[in-house]
């Protein structure tokens, strides 16, 4: 039987072998928590805690009033060492909770929740929890639970599929808490009022589709296995792939009945209404050529990236690069200093071998980006556009309905910079549009 | 490690590894069995006009890139695969200064004075052969038998080429000699096993594409067999349409050619099937007898506006 997928997409590799067999470590605790003040897409927020002030366990140390946030909450116990700037993850220094464990680990009391809760009072819990996104996008989870008002939402899908290469958090999660996953979906489905739930897997996991198999059977989820291909966990893709529905271009997947879920943002909720517990620790994957002992960890959310990397045998000779997600889509980091953070997924340690910084040379109109490209676009054309800056024709064509995933990119033989140029043309664009 | 050693750089960060010059010398690799096949039949001249054309392209881009103080890229392949596939479609007994004279068109006009590699718009061993034929139509249309260079007693021997026998003589030629190669004709158009072999592999490689051969040869099947069926003694049947002159080489070789052919499926497509009937019409009403090196360069013309007007759908904006 042929297996579900979207049209276009490339094979990237797998390169999963290292960790796809190896269980999930607890981490120890490390020397220094940092937590930035903005872990989320949307308004930063407020420090409710300054130096010199003591921790538990579960108490919130961060909080807005802005709709669109989402509350942060010590993962230790132990005492503020400072509140100021940090390196985050994406480069910059960033106003950031500083707290030295120390090492008792003591608990805020939880409120227990209610046993049957309706929608409003999830959607209170999942904010209240400090929930987002933990596929990579950090969106206020809260947010997305909350349909608008003119759109019914029919069906939910969690996302196993996993794309990018070395990334083994979310099979390592299906394969060892199937109950919890199909536990958060349920209370999904009760929060948006939808009637069909799914799990897609793609086929590279075959054990974590069959983990599912009985907790999706017997609540009427339906598993749904996908072709192993780049970007099928892509949201817009994945809907494509499952239900045959295309999200409009600018729009949401609510416009076509659809929410797309990640698999650990599903058993996060599934704590936060079944236990009261927020999000203090998140899987990660310690991977690639330039890391001695690849390895699946749960750490504490704040650890410095370079605690981590030590937990995983340090850096190997010759490691160049350290991408801080996966090889597609992450963000090459700066600093080792930074911390991990909700949206962080992976922790790369790319080889010279394994980098590419090839020469650039001209475009000979393969059209390998164009086979590739899952928005159905010309980045060929888009990124040359963008080079000789012709504005004016880039606003007829589908500069923004580029998702970013660098498929065009990988093919590319010139080595182009296809998608860098795209993203450039975005914001140059957006910029002179506000004026 | 200092974080200072840290390379940073935008995603994404891993590539399939494909390389341009990997597809340049793959071609090349895909040649070498026409290009055997050519000595086989028509002898050392041939491996001579190969030689001279390869070398007189290198030099000419050489020459051209120097004095516009550019980055010589003279060696990067596409010089030498312009170079054997002009030599390919040249007649055996063609004069070296002309082959020499048609190698500098092919890369100064027909690609240098586009920008280089990727900029042209034509497929530039087609304008060297352009040229070529319109300077020295009577050279350019003068055939060898095959096999003659075997014997020590005769030097060249001329004759028809299957096309030139069927359009002035009504004289078919048989599908064996057409197949394997024992005709006359240009260096590159007589062994359609050969050509087949070096197109095959190249597809196997992943780098032609099966819309464009498809479509061109397809459509002049259909075309031709339609012809044929309407008066079958004034035209010939679509097999010999598909194996006589120089389709099989122009369908797998020049009409793939990346740079000059469109980018979108539905292009590829367009494109393949206005070579396709351009091809025909030559062959059946014009004044010449092979018509691939226009139907191509015709098709090359029109390419910018076929990518126009095949844009493939985005996603999320409807049909």
């Amino acid at each position: 039987m042929k297996v579900k997928t979207f049209p276009r997409g490339i094979h990237a590799g797998d390169r999963k072998e290292a960790t796809a067999q190896k269980p999930i470590e607890d981490a120890p605790l490390p020397g220094e928590i940092i937590l930035p003040l903005q872990q989320h897409a949307g308004v930063v927020c407020e420090p409710l805690v300054q130096a010199g002030d003591a921790v538990l366990v579960f108490q919130k140390v961060a909080d807005t009033d802005a709709p669109v946030a989402a509350p942060i909450h010590s993962p230790v116990s132990g005492t503020v060492k400072a509140v100021g700037a940090r390196f985050h993850p994406g480069g910059l220094k960033m106003a950031s909770i500083v707290i030295t464990p120390d090492g008792s680990q003591a608990e805020a009391e939880l409120v227990s929740p209610p046993a049957n809760p309706g929608p409003d009072e999830i959607r209170k819990l999942v904010r209240a929890a400090g929930i987002v996104g933990l596929g990579g996008a950090a969106f206020p989870t809260q947010i997305k639970l909350t349909p608008p008002a003119e759109t019914k939402i029919d069906s939910v899908i969690i996302n196993g599929c996993e794309c990018e290469p070395y990334l083994t958090v979310d099979h390592r999660l299906m394969v060892e808490s199937p109950e919890a996953i199909i536990g958060g979906l349920k209370l999904i489905l009760k929060a948006v009022g939808a009637a069909k739930g799914y799990v897609g897997i793609e086929v590279n996991k075959p054990d974590a589709i069959e983990a599912l198999a009985g907790p999706a059977g017997a609540a009427g989820v339906e598993v749904v296995p996908l072709e192993a291909k780049y970007p099928q966990g892509a949201e817009k893709q994945l809907i494509k792939s499952l239900l045959n529905r295309e999200v409009p271009s600018k729009g949401l997947p609510s416009a076509v009945g659809a929410l797309v879920q990640n698999v650990g943002t599903a058993i996060a909720i599934y704590e936060a209404v079944s236990f009261g517990r927020p999000l203090t620790r998140k899987v990660v994957t310690v991977s690639g050529g330039g890391i001695s002992e690849p390895k699946n960890l749960r750490v504490y959310i704040g650890t410095p990236i370079k605690e981590v990397i030590a937990l995983c045998g340090g850096l190997v000779d010759g490691a160049a690069k350290v991408i801080l997600g996966g090889p597609m889509m992450g963000v090459a980091l700066s600093s080792l200093e930074a911390p991990v953070i909700k949206a962080t997924s992976g922790i790369l340690a790319l080889s010279a071998a394994e980098t590419e910084l090839a020469e650039t040379q001209p475009c000979i109109k393969c059209a390998r980006c164009v086979e590739a490209c899952p928005m159905g676009l010309m980045p060929n054309r888009l990124g040359a556009m963008v080079e000789a800056g012709i504005w004016d024709e880039l606003s007829d064509e589908s500069l923004f309905d580029c998702i970013e995933c660098g498929s065009c990119v990988f093919v590319c033989p010139s080595n182009r910079p296809l998608v860098q140029n795209i993203r450039l043309g975005k914001y140059t664009f957006a910029g002179k549009n506000r004026k | 490690m200092a974080d200072d050693k840290l390379i940073i750089s935008p995603s994404p960060h891993i590539s399939s590894g494909e390389n341009v010059n990997t597809i340049m010398f793959a071609v090349i690799y895909s040649l070498l069995p026409a290009g055997a096949a050519a000595v086989y039949f028509f002898g050392p001249r041939a491996l001579a006009l190969i030689a001279v054309c390869v070398g007189a392209c290198i030099a000419t881009e050489y020459v051209f890139q120097k004095l516009r103080a550019k980055p010589i890229t003279a060696f990067d392949g596409s010089a030498i695969i312009t170079g054997g596939l002009l030599a390919l479609t040249l007649p055996p007994g063609l004069p070296v200064y002309m082959a020499i004279l048609g190698s500098i068109a092919s890369i100064a006009l027909g690609k240098q004075i586009f920008g280089g590699l990727g900029h042209n718009i034509f497929n530039p061993a087609l304008v060297g052969r352009a040229f070529l034929q319109a300077t020295f139509p009577v050279a350019m249309a003068t055939w060898t038998a095959p096999l003659v260079w075997l014997s020590a007693k005769v030097d060249t021997a001329s004759a028809a080429t299957p096309l030139g026998l069927m359009k002035f003589e009504l004289k078919a030629t048989s599908y064996d000699k057409l197949f394997f190669g024992n005709i006359g004709g240009s260096l590159g158009e007589t062994s359609a096993l050969a050509l087949l072999a070096g197109a095959a592999y190249l597809y196997y490689r992943g780098y032609i594409e099966w819309r464009i051969p498809t479509s061109f040869i397809g459509t002049v099947a259909v075309f031709g067999g339609l012809l044929w069926l309407v008066e079958p003694g004034r035209y010939p049947d679509p097999l010999f349409q598909v194996l006589a002159g120089g389709l099989i080489l122009g369908a797998f070789f020049m009409a793939t050619d990346y740079v000059t052919s469109p980018i979108t499926p539905t292009g590829k497509l367009v494109f393949g099937v206005g070579a396709g009937v351009i091809l025909i019409v030559i062959r059946a009403w014009g004044g010449l007898q092979e018509g691939v090196m226009y139907a191509i360069l015709l098709m090359n013309a029109l390419t910018p506006l076929i990518n126009r007007y095949t844009k493939p759908a985005v996603f999320g904006k409807g049909p």
